[in-house]
């Protein structure tokens, strides 16, 4: 089984004690870890930086919940991500919505976007499932490229931070940071809240053996869809946050490249792990920071990165840190 | 009225040819996909990139070697092809124990390396590659259009090389080996056919047709290290609506959907980048195991 499968820890069953928000007691103290990181950092590190991370974070934290509990290989989250920055910049900057509203909205129209490309998508498993969903991120694409509010190659611009609840305002990095942390928090918690639940269970039981969960009666393509929804949503609300952080979106997040990075992340932090997304949104952004220099190698790297995590590290990071202790982070 | 008529012909056929040339490309792309993942289930992502190293090393051979078209024709897919067996025998090989998954992301990973390495090497610009001028010789120049020879052999030799590919696949001893080892690799090994052998020459052959359209592409498309990836994603599209059980039916497909993109660069301009992927969602709808497609 672990040898003709993507290893995704299917041992999750035994361990699922009620413990402190469902976390077993290696998860508990890791969170513990996340949440003082993103509480102590800005005082140390860039807010900007920091804040891309956490983007990154939720983003593939999102995309983990098909890959790692539905066993849905997705190649078209981009599209998701770019248009969930549209649309905050759009609302934002045009209609004028304050920053929670416009979040918001980017993650409400990345779950509609959700729905009709998951609807399709769904129909086959597997590697035609990663073709249709990057095909259809394609079309989000060149669609972007064509409609006049994106504005095209330029992008959206100098979209107005704003002010939460129309009161706060968050021109200033290190109080606009508290709201991206919230945002992340929040939403990795829901991540990990669902997949604990009795849906969530029901989806692990369409990853490991589908006939048997539709013979036991659930229609694994209403779960399947909802968690292409949920993923959906979540990853607008990444890309919408940031759109507001760099005050920009652009053709870059919805590119199929971007789809290919946060499968990266993914990998390199642990498919299916709870803590890995978050590890390798920050290893991947913290690495192409720091690479940034040297162009078009950066690419090349990424390269090497995916070639050797499928090679010899298929667990990632936290998968590798989780054997070695025994535990499942 | 006849004029009139005459004129709409001329505003439309060239785009049309234009779609048939695209659909040459697709037609090869969509064969060599589809060959290799018959044998390998594995989907190549690598085959955009591994489409530019054709037109890459057909480059070098006239820059540096002095190697013309026709012995670049021959020599790109057999140098491109020795690559994509190394490949296999290093790196693919690996993963057939492995969810289908995996072969997907190594892929993927090889494909930004070798496209990264060639845009450090070359940058982003193109590289022009001149036809030979023994193509102008087959130049259509009739009223209502001009269509360069070239393209006219584009879209002959796409054709014969296809028909070539289904001939050995279907009416040789090979191919018949080739065709069993696909429905049952454990049966054929079996009778003492070498399988692992042969997914490696399979590979190595599915990266050669890539090559070859590459070097068919160059002078076309300027030379650049992004031309595989801008193909490689309507390619995909065009294997899910074709279904990749049949060799036919994936090159029937790419000519289809050449032309039809072709046509709807005429009927209605802002789809044509998009006419491939509605008609994918609409076969998925209809037929979801694509037109061809068995199961």
């Amino acid at each position: 089984m672990a040898d003709t499968t993507i290893d995704l820890g299917t041992t999750a069953a035994k361990h699922e004690e009620a413990g402190f928000l469902g976390f077993t007691r290696a998860q508990a103290l890791a969170f513990g870890v996340l949440v003082a990181f993103v509480f102590i950092s800005p005082f140390f590190l860039y807010p900007v930086f920091l804040m891309k991370i956490l983007c990154f974070a939720l983003f593939a934290c999102a995309f983990n919940l098909l890959i790692g509990y539905v066993g849905l290989l997705s190649f078209g989250h981009a599209a998701f991500f770019g248009m969930g920055g549209y649309i905050t910049a759009h609302t934002a900057k045009v209609w004028g919505l304050t920053p929670e509203l416009a979040i918001l909205a980017g993650g409400v129209v990345g779950s509609v976007l959700g729905l009709g490309i998951g609807w399709l998508a769904i129909r086959r498993s597997g590697i035609y499932f990663a073709m249709i969903t990057l095909a259809m991120a394609q079309m989000v694409y060149f669609f972007c490229l064509q409609a006049p509010f994106t504005g095209g190659e330029d992008g959206i611009q100098q979209v107005p931070r704003g002010s939460l609840f129309g009161m706060v305002p968050l021109d200033r990095d290190f109080t606009l940071y508290w709201v991206v942390a919230f945002v992340f928090l929040a939403g990795f918690l829901l991540v990990h809240r669902v997949v604990h639940s009795p849906f969530g269970q029901v989806m692990k039981a369409v990853r490991e053996n589908e006939p048997r969960a539709t013979s036991l009666g659930y229609r694994t393509d209403d779960y399947k869809l909802m968690a292409f929804v949920l993923s959906a949503a979540l990853s607008g609300v990444a890309g919408g946050t940031k759109a507001l952080v760099f005050g920009i979106a652009t053709l870059v997040d919805v590119n199929w490249t971007m789809s290919g990075e946060v499968v990266l992340m993914t990998l390199v932090g642990g498919l299916g792990t709870v803590f890995g997304p978050v590890v390798g949104a920050a290893v991947i952004v913290t690495m192409q920071n720091y690479l940034a220099e040297f162009g078009a190698w950066v690419t090349v790297i990424q390269g090497v990165i995916f070639v050797a995590c499928v090679l010899a590290f298929r667990r990632g990071v936290v998968g590798e840190i989780g054997n070695l202790l025994k535990v499942k982070l | 009225m006849i004029e009139n008529l005459l004129f709409e012909l001329e505003m439309a056929a060239p785009q049309v040819i234009l779609g048939l040339v695209n659909g040459a490309f697709y037609a090869l792309l969509s064969l060599g996909l589809a060959i290799i993942f018959g044998m390998l289930n594995v989907i190549n992502f690598a085959h955009g990139a591994q489409f530019m190293m054709g037109a890459f090393v057909a480059w070098m051979l006239l820059a540096w070697a002095g190697i013309p078209y026709w012995g670049a024709l021959v020599l790109a897919p057999l140098i491109v092809g020795a690559f994509g067996v190394v490949i296999e025998r290093t790196m693919i090989a690996r993963l057939y124990k492995l969810d289908h998954l995996y072969g997907l992301l190594l892929t993927f990973g090889l494909a930004l390396i070798i496209e990264g390495v060639f845009r450090n090497g070359f940058g982003s610009s193109g590289l022009p590659y001149a036809p030979p001028a023994a193509f102008n010789a087959l130049n259509i120049d009739i009223p209502i259009m001009f269509l360069p020879g070239y393209r006219v052999w584009v879209v002959i030799a796409s054709f014969l090389v296809c028909l070539a590919t289904w001939l050995v696949i279907e009416k040789t001893k090979i191919g018949a080996y080739l065709r069993a080892a696909t429905e049952r690799p454990e049966l054929v090994q079996a009778f003492g056919v070498n399988v692992p052998r042969m997914m490696t020459l399979t590979y190595g052959a599915g990266v050669a047709l890539a090559a070859f359209a590459g070097v068919l592409a160059a002078p076309i498309y300027s030379v650049n290290p992004a031309m595989g990836a801008n193909f490689i994603i309507t390619v995909f599209a065009v294997v899910v609506i074709g279904g990749m059980g049949s060799i036919m039916g994936s090159v029937v497909t790419g000519f289809g959907l050449g032309l039809i993109e072709g046509l709807a660069r005429v009927v209605y301009p802002e789809a044509s980048a998009t006419v491939v992927f509605v008609i994918m969602a609409i076969v998925l709808l209809t037929r979801p195991a694509g037109l061809f497609g068995r199961g």
